[in-house]
């Protein structure tokens, strides 16, 4: 299933946030070192992918603003992020707390960092790996060492490979070379992904050669030289229905006194990414 | 134990058609947390309210609306977003096909692996065409409610399909600035080179470990009893500024490691 966006703030653990955007920056999703030999490159880390998926804001009866709240199971009281806490669930009902520095500090020393310790040609590694896009940019003065990597990188045709703890999960990670701007992918662990003999697909059978040949031909006839991504139609046919909409005033409504709610607000991924790249916050 | 299959469709190539079952190629490993209120460690569950009120919304009552501008949302009734959505189908299209590595590796989202629904000299026969030519389909479907687009490949013999990310969701590195700054002299390039070619290998992925899915388990086990250790904080590193010396530095102690080994 397509997963959230990246951006979007976590049921708990949502702390200053929303001050770093009042101030026009945006946080990191992560910030580390990447090092390989004895050469460390502290760099920031920030979303490649984003959703185009409109959101919609969730409104009243007679159009009044609705903000999702959190309450307690059992007591039905409300609860503010910081009466929230993470539970490990060992026994049906029974939990062990674990708070966001705990998961921190248990990252192994060494996964702070993302240690390259293996480079391995660009088209190595299988696309089944892959997870989701980061972009790198250089922090604490490390812009000449960044570039210096990503130089060598791009030379020598290679990504670097380690796994780093992000976000209370380690995973795997390949850094890319993209012209000059280092790019991470996070992976999955080779048990997160399955065989067909995991999944218990038929044994593989032997098919007659003019069988394949028929598929060669249609493969063939019907290839194009390059591949361009599709544009999401689903939210272009929103925006139309909302323009069709809007100039009737019956369907629009228009709150006094408007609080914005931080939740579901658009970033712009690429502003923040050149501004973070021009070494500015 | 064998895997069930999440949905059943018909991949569709010109006037071929392959019936194929679809099963999840990955499966998550994160350790799993609930989110608990802090004072009676109960579950939390979510609800809409009044914002100004903090009185709870029903489901039933709650309306959508599209922001225009701060504050102004034009509504969309139910039926109107009902409409939006895309025809039921069990159709796979495969309308075209591209070389395997046209496809930027950002756009690879989700991979499912195809298992045969009936006619299986089809199936293995589609694979193997895929593999030897090289190629990738580009595959059209809508599955839950939702349009997809993927790419149909062979895998060892078998059919992968990947959803792809639509051309918004990815952000281009042409679109970012360069990185400015001091540029490293042409020595530490060789220099940086010779280290990064030292360091070259297989990709082979049983060789990462989630060394830290254990210790998180190990440490709630602990606090179960009563017994957390305590951790220690995290430190920051330095950027490296006197890169020629280290990274000569950084070659040496990788010789030394091999004549050692």
């Amino acid at each position: 299933m397509p997963r959230k966006s990246t951006t979007k703030r976590r049921a708990s653990g949502g702390t200053s946030e929303d001050d770093g955007q009042e101030r026009g920056g945006v946080r990191p999703f992560w910030s580390g070192t990447i090092t390989f030999g004895l050469v460390s490159v502290p760099v920031n880390l920030f979303p490649a992918n984003q959703t185009t998926r409109t959101s919609l804001r969730m409104l009243g009866p007679e159009g009044e603003p609705l903000s999702r709240k959190y309450y307690a199971e059992k007591t039905g009281r409300d609860l503010e992020n910081d009466d929230m806490i993470r539970g490990y669930e060992i026994d049906k009902g029974k939990f062990v707390t674990i708070t966001d520095e705990e998961l921190e500090r248990l990252a192994p020393e060494k996964t702070r960092d993302i240690d390259l310790k293996l480079f391995v040609k660009e088209d190595a590694i299988p696309p089944l790996y892959f997870e989701r896009g980061y972009f790198l940019t250089p922090a604490g003065n490390s812009e000449k060492a960044y570039r210096l990597l990503a130089e060598a990188m791009k030379e020598r045709g290679d990504v670097g490979l380690a796994t780093f703890v992000m976000r209370g999960k380690e995973r795997p990670v390949a850094i890319f070379s993209d012209d000059g701007i280092l790019r991470a992918e996070t992976m999955r662990f080779s048990d997160e992904v399955r065989s067909h003999k995991q999944i218990g697909l038929p044994e593989k059978k032997n098919v007659s050669a003019a069988t394949v040949r028929k598929f060669e031909t249609l493969i063939k006839k019907k290839t194009k030289r390059t591949f361009s991504p599709d544009k999401d139609e689903e939210t272009e046919r929103l925006l139309k229905l909302v323009r069709k909409k809007q100039n009737k005033a019956s369907n629009v409504v228009q709150i006094k006194d408007y609080q914005r709610q931080d939740e579901g607000q658009p970033v712009d991924l690429i502003q923040v990414l050149k501004r973070s790249l021009a070494g500015k916050r | 134990m064998a895997a069930r299959a999440i949905w059943k469709g018909e991949l569709k190539l010109g006037t071929n058609k392959v019936p194929v079952k679809l099963y999840s190629a990955v499966e998550d490993k994160n350790v799993r947390f609930h989110i608990l209120d802090d004072t009676k460690r109960n579950r939390v569950k979510q609800h809409m309210v009044d914002a100004e009120s903090g009185e709870e919304v029903e489901a039933s009552d709650i309306r959508k609306g599209y922001e225009i501008e701060p504050g102004k949302f034009v509504i969309l009734e139910e039926d109107e977003l009902e409409s939006l959505k895309p025809e039921p189908s069990r159709e796979i299209e495969v309308s075209e096909f591209v070389p395997s590595d046209e496809i930027p590796q950002q756009f690879y989202e989700r991979p499912y692996f195809l298992g045969p629904d009936g006619d299986e000299k089809s199936y293995f026969a589609l694979a193997e065409a895929l593999e030897k030519q090289q190629r990738e389909g580009i595959a059209h479907w809508v599955m839950r409610n939702k349009a997809y687009t993927g790419a149909l490949g062979g895998v060892d013999g078998y059919l992968v399909l990947s959803t792809l990310r639509n051309a918004g969701e990815v952000i281009a590195a042409d679109e970012l600035p360069d990185v400015t700054g001091r540029a490293p002299t042409k020595k530490e390039i060789e220099l940086a080179k010779h280290l990064v070619s030292m360091l070259e290998g297989e990709f082979d992925p049983k060789e990462f470990k989630d060394e830290y899915r254990e210790r998180v388990l190990e440490f709630i086990a602990k606090k179960a009893k009563g017994r957390a250790p305590r951790l220690a904080p995290v430190k920051t590193k330095r950027a490296t500024t006197s890169l020629d010396s280290v990274l000569a530095k950084s070659i040496a102690s990788l010789k030394k490691g091999k004549r050692a080994a």
